[in-house]
């Protein structure tokens, strides 16, 4: 390819650079401005809202559902979907509790919980990749078996560990930021590299947008589709040290309980999409945002609890609502 | 109409009447001022390269998009507000897309019926509207029935289920999206017979396609867009090829086809296949393929050819049967296309968006994502400058029409998603390429693009296997041919054969009515 065939014609282009551009832009950003507003409301409805005490405790709040939330961004953008990260996170906890329990190994208990994630994600994995079943199936069935083993693993009652070597994850800070959020902030920006810096995430993108035309270009289907998996498991278990760390507690039968869906929730506001395909982490991370600002903005304005769920519920179902208007004047032409 | 000085003078008024049809989508104006009047009673072609705006003229007829202000419609010389598919239905407009729109889980009688069901006091009546269907079904000419289950018809016949649909609801102007694109030779017919039939029975067709033969035998009047303007219309009396491609193209189109390279055996043996087969579709085919030969694979559809394909290049798995390279003498060990890849056999999909392109990702990662694992750096890292060179330099060398290589691929017109589409094969610098209807649903001027193209990898040694529906570009490309009938190898022409490269001499041996010597192997 080094002689131009023909003249290459400059005119009849179908799209300019720059609005493609704009749009790649738009798309990224997609749910910021509400973002904004709701940060605008309730710092108009509430005083304390943007005090850097609260501000504090909402990154932090936020921070385990933004590290679900990423793991579970690599598995919706193949199409796929984990029902079963709140499982594995509070088995991966309660692991990690035992392991630090065992006098001076307490700092292994962090890699037991990633490990036993890791695990999890890997039977997700070899399921979904090798025996072919629909991630739905498997994840939901993982749903159930992994929050049974969680709460056989610490003999169905809580493991706490007072003395706990790696506390200082879920209560210490750097330099006023806490490592909870260093933590999220790190994974959104490992899991934004690999997206959008390397071959594994080219593929990701692809296997999601077409999966025969992947197989056919000899990307290696099974092996995108088992790292999607363990990665999500890989971050339930970094959830699991997280909330242990927090709480210096790990109980089998509720911690996790129903995470799934703010992950997932996190994922769709911030548009990616649920066939696979096209979607982006900074979106997850403003996803995952929106859900924090509103839990925490609707408890400082008093909200009871029963009306933060049908508010939570209704603004999602909204946003993306709106992202689906807006967008439709770009569709393909 | 005094301003259609080219059209006939018009006995009765048109059925059809479009003025003044503009479109604009955000950067792009899909359609300028275009004009097209149909009557009753006739074949109306509607052509032009892709992206020449026929698609958005049709989508504005059907009520999928609405036309900028200032369009007039009319039907039967009343204006009509097309504002969505129902208000098209019942103006009895029908479209018949490419991809069709049917549940292949119902029954042909529930799919004519599907959203305007038959009721009778509340309840849905089956029984009448299978009786409906039934007679329709008739009318037509099916050989199904109306309880049917969809998923079980061919394509053809599937195609009839939407014909149908239109006919019982008292459609008066059908427009059909290429609707031989899918079909045998003799499913075609039959199709054509049926349009002819329905032109007998009063209705207005408007008929797009980019086949030549097609409109010889149908149109009885041609209005060609070009760039989304139109360009004009052309009586039945007044049609000939060469104002048609004049007028779609805008230029002299010499030297369509290429032939430079120097044909077979000036290279080396590069592939060699023995006796391949997959139990099911490709019974023992043999074949050689030559450094800088173009050898074409021709038959009817459903004859193997895409199978046999997939199978060389490990796509599907093979029963028996093996793939040497290079003479080497030891078989290539090929069980998924990745070990092909790395063996050098590329192969270019006759499906492109279906098992080709990634529609939502940018042309510089489509053209990227099968050679990037070769340019990336320690760790998989992407080379992310390297691969924007491959992108802009494919762009500039094949002529890809696109302002930039961060717009989509899924945004770009056929002929240019098509090249994309060889620019990432080329990439890796095959020594065996595979086409498998390299120019489908792609205009005249790509596909003029795309036979230089292949001329010039031939040229540089690359082993080039063309498969190919259309016999004229089978002729026009390659320096050798070889015939494939229900499964099988049947015969070869040109080369060593000693028959000439005829359209006529590939029919025959595609339709089994000569028996020919088997392909000559070296």
């Amino acid at each position: 390819m080094s002689t131009p065939l023909t003249a290459p014609t400059a005119a009849a282009a179908p799209a300019s650079a720059s609005s493609a551009r704009g749009k790649e832009i738009m798309r990224a950003l997609g749910m910021l401005p509400i973002l904004v507003l709701l940060c605008i409301g309730f710092s108009f409805a509430s005083d304390n809202f943007f005090s850097l005490q609260n501000l504090s405790i909402m990154t932090q709040q936020a921070s385990i559902n933004i590290v679900l939330a990423a793991g579970m961004t690599f598995v919706i953008l193949t199409a796929g979907i984990d029902l079963s990260v709140g499982s594995i996170l509070a088995a991966s906890a309660v692991a990690a509790m035992l392991v630090s329990n065992i006098p001076g190994l307490g700092m292994l208990g962090i890699a037991a919980g990633l490990g036993c994630g890791l695990l999890f994600g890997l039977i997700n994995g070899v399921l979904i990749a090798f025996v072919k079943l629909p991630p739905f199936i498997v994840t939901l069935g993982s749903l159930t078996a992994v929050r049974g083993i969680a709460r056989l693993l610490g003999n169905d009652t809580t493991v706490f560990n007072p003395n706990l070597a790696f506390a200082f994850i879920g209560n210490a800070d750097v330099l006023g930021v806490p490592w909870l959020v260093i933590i999220a902030f790190a994974v959104i920006g490992l899991s934004w590299f690999i997206l959008r810096r390397t071959v594994l995430g080219l593929n990701i993108y692809a296997v999601g947008g077409n999966p025969e035309a992947a197989r056919l270009a000899g990307i290696k289907v099974w092996a995108v589709l088992l790292f999607v998996y363990c990665a999500s498991g890989l971050l339930s278990g970094l959830g699991g040290v997280m909330a242990s760390a927090r709480l210096y507690a790990a109980n089998g039968l509720q911690l996790g309980m129903s995470y799934e869906l703010d992950a997932i929730a996190a994922v769709i506001l911030g548009g990616t999409s649920f066939v696979g395909g096209t979607g982006s982490i900074l979106g997850t991370l403003i996803g995952a945002l929106i859900i924090a600002v509103l839990t925490n903005g609707l408890i400082l304005m008093g909200v009871s609890d029963i009306w933060q769920y049908i508010v939570k519920g209704l603004v999602i179902i909204g946003a993306v609502a709106l992202d689906r208007y807006r967008r439709k004047d770009s569709a393909r032409t | 109409m005094p301003d259609l000085a080219t059209s006939p003078p018009p006995t009765t008024a048109p059925l059809l009447e479009l003025r003044g049809i503009s479109k604009t989508f955000p950067g792009v104006k899909a359609l300028q001022n275009v004009q097209l009047s149909a009557r009753a009673g006739q074949v109306h072609a509607l052509m032009g390269e892709n992206g020449a705006g026929k698609s958005t003229l049709m989508k504005i007829l059907s009520g999928a998009y609405m036309p900028d202000a200032g369009a007039e419609i009319r039907i039967d010389g009343q204006l009509a507000h097309i504002d969505g598919p129902l208000a098209a239905k019942n103006l009895g407009v029908s479209v018949i897309y490419q991809e069709l729109s049917l549940a292949p889980n119902l029954s042909v009688a529930e799919n004519i019926y599907m959203g305007r069901p038959l009721t009778k006091s509340g309840l849905v009546d089956r029984a009448g509207m299978t009786a409906a269907c039934a007679s329709t079904l008739q009318r037509l000419g099916a050989d199904f029935g109306p309880n049917t289950q969809v998923q079980t018809l061919s394509i053809a016949q599937r195609q009839l289920v939407e014909i149908a649909r239109a006919v019982q609801f008292d459609c008066r102007i059908l427009v059909m999206d290429e609707p031989t694109t899918p079909l045998s030779t003799h499913e075609t017919d039959r199709l054509f017979a049926l349009i002819r039939k329905l032109r007998a029975e009063g209705l207005a067709i408007l008929y797009i396609s980019h086949r030549m033969d097609e409109i010889d035998e149908l149109a009885d009047a041609v209005t060609v867009l070009r760039d989304g303007c139109y360009v004009g219309t052309l009586s039945r009396q007044e049609l000939s090829r060469d104002k048609l491609v004049k007028m779609m193209v805008g230029r002299d189109l010499s030297g369509f086809y290429r032939k430079e390279h120097q044909g077979q055996h000036t290279g080396a043996q590069v592939l060699a296949v023995r006796d391949i087969t997959d139990g099911r579709r490709v019974h023992g085919c043999s074949l050689d393929l030559h450094a800088g030969e173009v050898l074409g694979l021709a038959g009817l559809v459903g004859a193997g050819r895409t199978e046999l394909a997939r199978l060389i290049f490990g796509a599907d798995p093979r029963t028996g049967g093996e793939v040497t390279l290079n003479g080497s003498g030891a078989a290539l060990d090929i069980r998924q296309p990745l070990d092909a890849i790395r063996a050098g056999i590329l192969y270019l999909t006759e499906d492109r968006k279906g098992q080709g392109l990634f529609l939502d990702l940018p042309v510089r990662d489509n053209i990227n994502v099968m050679v990037c694992p070769r340019d990336a750096r320690a760790g998989g890292v992407m080379d992310r400058k390297r691969a924007g060179e491959r992108a802009r330099d494919a762009i500039a060398q094949l002529s890809i029409r696109v302002a930039s290589a961060r717009v989509n691929v899924g945004s770009l017109s056929g002929g240019n998603q098509q090249k994309v589409l060889l620019a990432r094969l080329l990439e890796l610098a095959p020594k065996v390429l595979i086409l498998d209807e390299p120019t489908r649903g792609v205009d005249i001027g790509a596909k003029s693009e795309i036979y230089r193209l292949i001329d010039m990898l031939a040229r540089r040694g690359v082993a080039v296997l063309v498969i190919s529906s259309e016999l004229a570009e089978v002729v026009g490309v390659c320096d050798r041919v070889i015939v494939m009938r229900e499964g099988r190898l049947v015969g070869e022409v040109g080369g060593a054969s000693g028959q000439a490269i005829t359209q006529e001499n590939i029919v025959a041996l595609a339709t089994g009515a000569t028996a020919a010597p088997a392909p000559v192997l070296h």
